[in-house]
């Protein structure tokens, strides 16, 4: 392998960038366009949004759920928008229909199988170390809000399992006191929640949860007791 | 267009398929333990990711075997 | 700005400073693309989709037509599940659960508002182009004082059953419901015409167009349905009954919402179905909310997020680096 080993190249300090041009002109320093652009510059600079280096510790099929989560949830939305183009009934009475309505169901079974394992995963290297706890939350909040979505999907199927679910559920979001804004009853309402308010929030939420990733970085291993003495002396990062 | 219109009649074809190759509609088997009441279906999804989950921490990743050399 | 504090293992990362290695994250995730979406389609063409038929009010008044009557007998007499349910429906008290001593329902009030009397029978009864017999009793129904309404509608609604409730004394022959003898004045003909409408369809119309022409919103009908024995029996017998763990099941094969699991699980056990069964929803709901927590903020939670260092599942998946630091000759 052609291992590295130095880092990659290091971030650039704001305003000493040819290509970016962070700073811009010096009169513009100040310039809210100007200040934001320098903040983002430096939050991803393009190696890191971008990285063609990982550390060595990388080297696990655990790894590759994440991105999986990620490709399920393109074909979710790929297969959804194909039944959104004919409509919530198509699928009833068209095998072409049937056979996307299928996809739409199989993906976000794979997606929900390879989100968990992505949890536990995470969970098992307490990837929340070294100032990346909003990553963990963000990723825990879009599992809560794909349970959201997936739940209103089962509403949209306009079919037996959506009178049944809703007339279940009702009783355990009423006595909640949700069921006054969110009537699972209501066949409009639960589409439109499925297909156009959830997707926004985890497209919302996966994006900044990538972000976040790329910002930090993958989490290093636990100190091995070997580095005990040598972290404990480390500078850590605030 | 004759893209669109082989598009169209491979879709057509498939209208003409069978919904699934395994039939699942047909009354589902569910497993009791104890207060525990599981669907076949449901168990062997929550299995297999169990599973995977095992098998992704086991199974060496391709190119970063065995060996310290990777880690040099 | 780098600022010292101690280090705390559960909480902060080492600085890594060993070596680096090329990884390809776009060829990995347009991989990751191809093999998700090969397995879609080929668990679609293996497996498909459920779609159990929806189940209409003709389908119900058709196949179990006592069971119909006996259900909107209930529904005019206001002593359905719905017509005594609560928030967000109406005043009653059927379900009402409390929180400790907090009853979240009543905050937000009656907002979907159900009066069981009008809106399942007498409003879709009188916008039928109803025959002489059903007007005649429309009008004598309405023309009576409140007491005599309920008397009437109590006397009928008693009568479908038996007074243990065990059984179902109305009968269905010929196309008419048959009651045994009593005084019911014009609910008779009532429900023999709700039957009749429920029978053609028109009453499925006559519950979703309550609001309109265009109308999205299936409150009414689903409602109606589930306060039946009759819908609630094929639910069973799929097993997606409240206490057969239905909320993560699926009709027929078909695997369901298994994520649900711990919520669905939560039904099934002590103290949920035991001594806080009749608050057993908000229960599960306030747990649920609480576990939720605690999976989003474990970051922040000493001995949670100790776990995973303890049970040192992070030595199998970075193996290869701790055999490079821990015996770097080997």
């Amino acid at each position: 392998m052609d291992d590295v080993t130095v880092p990659p190249i290091a971030s650039p300090e704001p305003g000493d960038d040819p290509v970016t041009k962070t700073t811009g002109h010096p009169g513009d320093a100040k310039m809210w366009t100007a200040r934001m652009r320098r903040r983002v510059v430096r939050a991803f600079p393009p190696d890191r949004l971008l990285p063609d280096r990982q550390p060595a510790y990388v080297a696990s099929w655990i790894y590759v759920f994440g991105v999986a989560t990620v490709a399920a949830l393109v074909v979710v939305i790929v297969t959804g928008c194909i039944l959104a183009v004919k409509g919530p009934q198509w699928w009833h009475v068209s095998s072409v229909g049937h056979l996307v309505n299928s996809c739409h169901l199989w993906s976000v079974e794979l997606f929900f199988f390879a989100m968990v394992i992505h949890l536990w995963g995470k969970f098992f290297m307490g990837a929340w170390r070294g100032r990346r706890a909003m990553t963990w939350i963000v990723g825990g909040v879009t599992f809560l809000a794909s349970i959201v979505t997936a739940f209103t999907g089962y509403l949209s199927q306009t079919n037996f399992d959506s009178q049944w679910i809703s007339t279940q559920a009702k009783d355990g979001i009423n006595a909640t006191g949700g069921g006054a804004l969110f009537n699972v009853l209501n066949f409009g309402q639960m589409l439109m929640w499925h297909i156009t308010l959830m997707p926004l929030v985890i497209i919302l939420l996966t994006g900044w949860h990538v972000l976040l990733v790329r910002r930090r970085g993958v989490v290093p291993p636990y100190p091995a007791k070997a580095e005990k003495g040598a972290v404990a002396l480390a500078e850590v990062a605030r | 267009m004759t893209h669109l219109t082989t598009i169209h009649a491979t879709l057509v074809a498939l209208g003409g398929l069978p919904r699934s190759i395994v039939n699942l509609d047909k009354p589902g088997h569910y497993i009791h333990w104890h207060f525990i009441q599981i669907s076949v279906a449901n168990l062997i999804v929550i299995g297999s990711m169990v599973l995977v989950f095992l098998l992704a921490l086991l199974i060496p990743f391709p190119g970063h075997g065995k060996g310290g050399r990777d880690d040099g | 700005m780098k600022k010292h504090r101690a280090f705390k293992v559960d909480r902060d990362a080492p600085e890594y400073t060993g070596p680096y290695r090329p990884y390809d994250i776009v060829k990995e995730g347009t991989i990751a693309l191809i093999v998700i979406a090969i397995l879609t389609v080929g668990l679609a063409v293996l497996f498909g989709s459920p779609d159990e038929p929806q189940r209409t009010i003709k389908n119900w008044a058709t196949a179990d037509p006592t069971d119909f009557v006996v259900t909107a007998a209930s529904e005019l007499s206001g002593s359905s599940g719905v017509a005594g349910y609560g928030p967000p429906y109406n005043n009653a008290l059927g379900s009402v659960q409390y929180l400790g001593p907090f009853h979240l329902p009543d905050i937000l009030g009656v907002r979907i508002p159900i009066n069981t009397a009008n809106d399942f029978v007498l409003d879709p009864l009188r916008s039928q182009p109803g025959p002489p017999a059903l007007e005649s009793a429309l009008a004598t129904y309405d023309a009576a004082s409140t007491s005599q309404q309920a008397g009437w509608a109590n006397a009928y609604a008693s009568g479908t059953v038996s007074s243990d409730g065990s059984t179902v004394l109305v009968k269905f022959a010929d196309g008419k419901v048959v009651m045994p003898p009593g005084t019911y004045g014009p609910v008779t003909e009532l429900m023999q015409s709700e039957t009749a409408i429920a029978r053609s369809g028109a009453l499925d119309q006559a519950l979703i167009t309550g609001t309109g022409f265009y109308t999205t919103d299936y409150t009414k009908p689903d409602l109606f349905l589930a306060d039946g024995g009759w819908f609630d029996g094929i639910g069973n017998s799929q097993n997606l009954g409240g206490e057969q763990w239905g909320m993560m099941n699926e009709t027929n094969s078909y695997p369901g919402q298994a994520w649900l699991w711990l919520y669905t699980m939560l039904y099934q056990i002590p103290p949920y179905n035991s001594t806080w069964g009749p608050n057993a929803d908000v229960d599960v709901w306030f747990t649920m909310i609480v576990l939720s927590g605690l999976l989003i903020f474990v970051p922040f939670i000493p001995g949670l997020r100790s776990i995973p260092r303890l049970t040192r599942v992070y030595r199998l998946i970075w193996r290869n680096h701790y055999r490079a630091i821990e015996r770097p000759d080997a």
